[in-house]
């Protein structure tokens, strides 16, 4: 209980972003994958990220969620940087959830299982609202029906719309997305990315790593295009679609559009 | 004494089943004891050696895990890479000559047992923690909890199940095995066997019995492991909760009923 109460994370001051990233750099051995990267979120954003493949989106991802730890920068919520050792890191990833591009369900549980874990022992709420909360949000994703299912038992499309429930169960003030469509069969994108527009209406603030050029146009209030480890171009879905200033990002899209 | 095989089987069945069983069922008990005793130490051991190390961890908690994980990884490799029976023989004997510690038979056969298991089975539990897709970590971590939540709920259940085998493996080892303390003059069933053999000189009859013996307890023992494996699996199929009564046919629960049902047990 205690380490819960302990809040490391400062109230916003208002008008100020909720993810700030600084000068971030992300090196894998000599292979440097992330290069000076600056760039904000506020509330109620939904921030797109695209470029090509190798380009950095995941680990940029990864380094905000502290799964990957940055070489060096600062990545600031709510002006706390989190990388400072006094965060503490658990109570930070419970306020930022993570949906990923292979589920990673947890296998030895039902899917009502999957939502509720994080509720009971991370917030350490109580069974009953546990199950009330993660009902809530399983029934948000259409997957009720399926409550008593293993994740073994699940198509692709709802295993994804579990793994979104679980993340939004934890009631979260900021969601990552990493490729949440580019593991499923083309027919099962559109129940996820509807699931998530319906999220974005709502005022989630959401980064997104995707391929999925429609999506991004749609619902992104603003779009980051990654090119080998910086940031290229970022600017208004319109923008970036429509009048793309870098030439890479003119490349990109036109490559993109082709397909 | 009988002049045909089957006579000799039966003649010292009947003189001596009860020192049979008794053998078998001291085999037994130590074989079940000690495989329980060596999987907690093997789970205790896999859990401590797999801990990760993090920068920022402080330099207090690093120290004293590389020590400790030091001390386990020598553990391991004396008990796996010794015979049991030459650690019964040093243990045993060793602790009465040299530390005048006149250890109780009983004792050194559980205590032999269990810690040649646990060694065993320490890198069993390391192997099948590892071999857990790092995915579940990942979604374990990325809604907030800490290792040992990780641990506990998501990874070792699933490592568990994937032991299993490993662990009636062990079992059936032990069961076999246990013969080997015989040289501490633990009287379990291969020493019945060979007393027995020795007062009428009907070695052949007294060790088939022996062996049936064993069969039965190794037979039985994998059966009863697999039917738990099978328990722990659960269901393989699952009931579709609907709130839509119309769509209401065997097979499903009614999602809504079953709701409410739950309320009123409040
Ligand atoms: N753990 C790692 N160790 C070494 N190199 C890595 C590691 N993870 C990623 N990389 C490298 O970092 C670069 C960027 O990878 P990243 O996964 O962030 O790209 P991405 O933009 O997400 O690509 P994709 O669209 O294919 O998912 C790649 O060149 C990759 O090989
Ligand atoms: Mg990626």
């Amino acid at each position: 209980m205690a380490e819960n109460e302990n809040r490391t994370v400062s109230p916003a001051s208002s008008g100020s972003h909720i993810i700030r990233v600084e000068h971030l750099s992300k090196s894998f051995g000599s292979h440097e994958v992330l290069k000076d990267i600056n760039f904000n979120v506020d509330k109620g954003d939904v921030t797109c990220v695209i470029g090509s493949s190798g380009s950095g989106k995941s680990t940029l991802l990864r380094c905000i969620n502290l799964l990957e730890e940055a070489s060096s920068g600062h990545i600031y919520f709510n002006d706390a940087d989190i990388m400072s050792r006094e965060n503490n890191v658990h109570n930070y990833r419970a306020k930022v959830g993570m949906v990923f591009q292979h589920f990673n369900l947890f296998n030895n549980m039902t899917v009502l299982e999957n939502c509720t874990i994080g509720v009971r022992k991370v917030l350490k709420k109580d069974d009953r609202y546990a199950k009330e909360i993660a009902e809530k949000f399983l029934e948000k994703v259409g997957m009720i029906p399926y409550i008593n299912a293993k994740p073994a038992q699940l198509s692709g499309g709802q295993a994804q719309r579990v793994a979104i429930a679980r993340a939004l169960a934890m009631e979260p003030d900021v969601l990552l997305f990493d490729e949440p469509t580019s593991a499923l069969d083309p027919e099962m994108v559109g129940e996820v990315l509807d699931v998530m527009r319906a999220l974005a209406k709502e005022g989630l603030t959401m980064i997104i790593v995707t391929h999925e050029m429609a999506f991004a146009r749609d619902v992104s209030s603003r779009v980051v295009f990654m090119d080998d480890g910086v940031i290229a171009e970022e600017g208004s879905p319109d923008v970036i679609f429509n009048n793309p200033k870098n030439p890479r990002t003119q490349e990109f899209l036109s490559r993109f559009m082709n397909k | 004494m009988p002049a045909s095989f089957w006579g000799r089987v039966s003649f010292l069945l009947q003189e001596y089943w009860k020192s049979y069983l008794q053998g078998a069922g001291t085999t037994l008990l130590i074989a079940l004891v000690a495989t329980f005793v060596g999987v907690v130490i093997g789970l205790l051991v896999g859990i401590l050696m797999t801990i990760p190390v993090e920068k920022n961890d402080n330099p207090v908690k690093k120290g004293v895990l590389k020590v400790v994980k030091a001390i386990l990884y020598v553990y391991i490799e004396i008990f796996r890479g010794t015979p049991m029976m030459v650690q019964a023989m040093f243990i045993f004997y060793g602790a009465l000559q040299y530390m005048n510690i006149n250890m109780n038979m009983w004792f050194a056969a559980f205590f032999i047992v269990s810690i040649n298991t646990g060694a065993y089975m320490s890198e069993t539990v390391r192997g099948g923690i590892l071999s857990i897709d790092p995915g579940q970590t990942e979604g374990a971590k990325a809604i907030g909890m800490t290792h040992f939540q990780t641990m506990n709920y998501i990874i070792m259940p699933q490592a568990l199940r994937n032991i299993m085998p490993q662990i009636g493996n062990n079992l059936i080892i032990n069961i076999k095995d246990t013969s080997v303390l015989s040289v501490i003059s633990v009287t379990e069933l291969f020493f019945v066997g060979k007393s027995v053999a020795g007062v009428y000189y009907t070695t052949f009859e007294s060790f088939f019995i022996v062996s049936i013996m064993y069969l039965i307890m190794t037979i039985t023992c994998a059966r009863i492991l697999r039917h738990m494996e099978r328990k722990m699996d659960g269901n393989d199929n699952y009931d579709l909760a609907t709130e839509d009564t119309l769509a209401h046919t065997s097979g499903m629960t009614n999602y809504i009923e079953k709701k409410k049902e739950e309320e009123e047990y409040r």
